[in-house]
């Protein structure tokens, strides 16, 4: 696990006012004792600098434990944050010279893909990501980073671009999903993700991809595969939103925390559960409260992935891409005679070969009881 | 395929599609399709095997890979009991069953999935299942037929079932470059994950009529764009109509259609 943190001084909670999260009234609270406090020193004349002090500590130590231990459902409002840094907040901390590239020369410019040229460090990347957008208006424009299809043919041109010039593509995903529609389906959204996954697994230049945020089931696997694949500290990953999941297996969106805690998406999760390979760091309370510090640690990330990535010859990099997913799995493996009964009452499974959920390059583990049926048959 | 039981009740049955009373011992001589209307009822996987590959053909393989529960997922019914509930209902162990068989004389690697299994939703098992089917096929040069029939990923495995789509896609990608042929036949219901990998990736896709093929749910769609959905939204025609499917082809049809182009494409 990498995990980064960059020293930036003098950005605290002071430089924005934060919009607080449900849970973090108590910070709100502190906060307003503090401004209190202040208009009180300013009115008065009294020295109220140790009182302030104390508050001022209080409310960092309450925002750290707060953070250290966000519930799923909490994570989910973290990422989704209206004012959490955007893929264009990162270009614009982290890229030089970004050069922005439109079109699928098909259809038209999805705005909830961004893709272009940049430097990051000593490289010259292809960057692909989705874009929520800023404001109402820019958020309006980018469907609020859900892509349609023509969205995800632009990424993999790009991308292709990027294989043609021998450029290591970066992959930013921030989407609750793809964008769910009638022009979405009439112009196949099912199979531009697909495209993109099968062309992504075989493209002959490396792919960092970053889940920055949101990453939502298909329309963030859209540009999600490659040779690693990270989540911010608070960004999740799901096969499904948790509103979704309670919709359908709780039949209420009540249980949507319930649903959060049962889909073990959080980037903690993940990682335990190898179906990642890093986590990056966010500032205390989130990368809202100092996007600069987020970007920063997203950057040193990256320079290191990419210089790693940049060693091993291609062919390398491909068999290693191809296994990091071929071997995601969790079943057992067990003998035919009690799975072919009509109705087996108590199926009996004995583990042969249990594989288990995987992100770096085949761990199998083997029950040494039970040899595995795969090398008979 | 022949009902040997004739309680009274199981004799008649009205069509879903059309409500005429057909003759349930004729609807399955015509392949599970309404004498009436044509309709095409949703078949389980051993009865779509029977009816699609030479008789006593198929040579089933992977059969003994069975789901377990990586998330200890627990909605108000535990994963575990869901997927209890389904073996035994089904007598299946998840929602593929796979392996080799002959077509008209042709040999082939098959897949075929089975809606029955809670919707045929891609967990782990269904996406190793397909790639192995995939592996087999390009390993030994053989067309790959995969039967499509899915409600998505399966939820209760999280990111575990997610991550198949990418690995289902992947290893068609080494087919692909391996020269291999794979063809398509969505039924209904092909949608969401499912949709957004394998099922879209054929040389070719068939459809069967009336098949409802998609990504994101029609009731999601409805209240993202606040409107009511066009008609015959999502179904095999539409997708054909819009580019994504090559030919709409009849249950009665299939064998010859399937035969014909693995000989277009001399395998
Ligand atoms: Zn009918």
């Amino acid at each position: 696990m990498v995990m980064q943190t960059v020293n930036s001084p003098d950005r605290g909670l002071t430089t924005a006012p934060i919009q607080y999260l449900e849970f973090e009234q108590p910070l709100s609270r502190i906060e307003n004792d503090i401004a209190l406090l202040k208009v009180e020193k300013e009115e008065t004349g009294r020295d109220l600098t140790a009182e302030i002090a104390q508050q001022e500590s209080r409310y960092q130590a309450r925002l750290k434990r707060l953070y250290q231990h966000l519930t799923p459902w909490e994570t989910v409002l973290v990422a989704r944050h209206p004012q959490r840094p955007l893929i264009t907040d990162h270009i614009n901390h982290l890229v030089s010279d970004f050069c922005e590239l439109s079109g699928d020369r098909t259809f038209g410019d999805d705005r909830a893909m961004v893709t272009g040229f940049g430097r990051i460090g000593g490289h010259k990347i292809m960057i692909v990501g989705h874009n929520k957008g800023k404001d109402t208006p820019g958020r309006v424009a980018c469907n609020f980073g859900c892509a349609h299809p023509e969205g995800y043919r632009k990424a993999l041109l790009k991308m292709k671009l990027a294989e043609k010039f021998k450029l290591p593509i970066v992959c930013m995903i921030d989407t609750q999903g793809a964008f769910p529609g009638v022009g979405s389906e009439e112009r196949g959204i099912s199979h531009a993700i697909a495209v993109n996954m099968m062309e992504m697994s075989r493209l002959r230049t490396p792919i960092v991809c970053v889940v920055i945020g949101e990453g939502g089931s298909g329309g963030a696997l859209g540009i999600g595969v490659g040779d690693r694949v990270a989540v911010m500290e608070h960004g999740f990953y799901s096969v499904i939103s948790a509103e979704g999941c309670a919709a359908i297996l709780w039949k209420t969106h009540e249980q949507k925390s319930r649903a959060a805690e049962a889909l073990k998406f959080t980037a903690k999760h993940l990682k335990k559960l190898d179906l990642i390979d890093d986590i990056i760091a966010e500032p205390v309370g989130g990368a809202h409260r100092d996007p600069v510090q987020a970007s920063a640690n997203l950057e040193k990330y990256l320079i290191n992935t990419l210089r790693e990535l940049k060693r091993p010859r291609i062919e390398t990099v491909l068999r290693r891409r191809y296994e990091r997913f071929r071997n995601i799995a969790s079943f057992f493996d067990a003998p035919s005679d009690v799975a072919q009964k009509p109705k087996p009452r108590n199926p009996k499974r004995t583990p042969a070969t249990t594989r288990i959920a995987n992100g770096g390059g085949g761990r199998n583990v083997k029950d040494p009881a039970t040899p595995s049926k795969d090398a008979a048959s | 395929m022949v009902e040997r039981r004739e309680i009274p009740a199981g004799v008649w049955d009205s069509c879903d599609a059309c409500g005429h009373m057909v003759y349930h011992k004729e609807v399955a001589e015509n392949l599970h399709t309404c004498p009436e209307c044509g309709h095409h009822q949703r078949v389980n996987a051993r009865t779509r095997i029977d009816m699609l590959v030479d008789p006593g053909s198929f040579e089933e393989k992977d059969a003994d890979l069975s789901p377990v529960d990586p998330l200890k997922f627990k909605d108000r019914i535990p994963y575990n009991e869901r997927l209890k509930a389904a073996q035994d209902k089904t007598g299946e162990r998840d929602a593929v069953v796979s392996g080799r068989a002959f077509i008209r004389g042709r040999k082939v690697a098959l897949a075929v999935m089975n809606s029955d299994f809670i919707m045929a939703s891609m967990g782990s098992v269904v996406g190793e299942k397909i790639t192995r089917a995939i592996e087999r096929a390009t390993d030994e040069d053989l067309p790959l037929i995969v039967v499509t029939a899915s409600g998505g990923a399966r939820m209760q495995e999280g990111m575990v079932s997610l991550m198949q789509m990418a690995k289902t896609s992947a290893a068609l990608a080494k087919m692909d470059d391996a020269g291999g042929l794979y063809i398509v036949v969505a039924t209904d219901p092909t949608t969401a994950g499912v949709a957004a990998s394998f099922a879209s990736l054929g040389d070719f896709i068939l459809a069967e009529p009336g098949a409802m093929i998609g990504f994101a749910g029609p009731r999601v769609i409805a209240n993202t764009i606040k409107q009511e959905l066009p008609e015959g939204f999502q179904t095999a025609e539409f997708m054909k109509e819009h580019g994504f499917v090559d030919r709409i082809v009849k249950r009665q049809d299939l064998r010859r259609e399937l035969a014909r182009l693995i000989d277009y494409c001399g395998k």
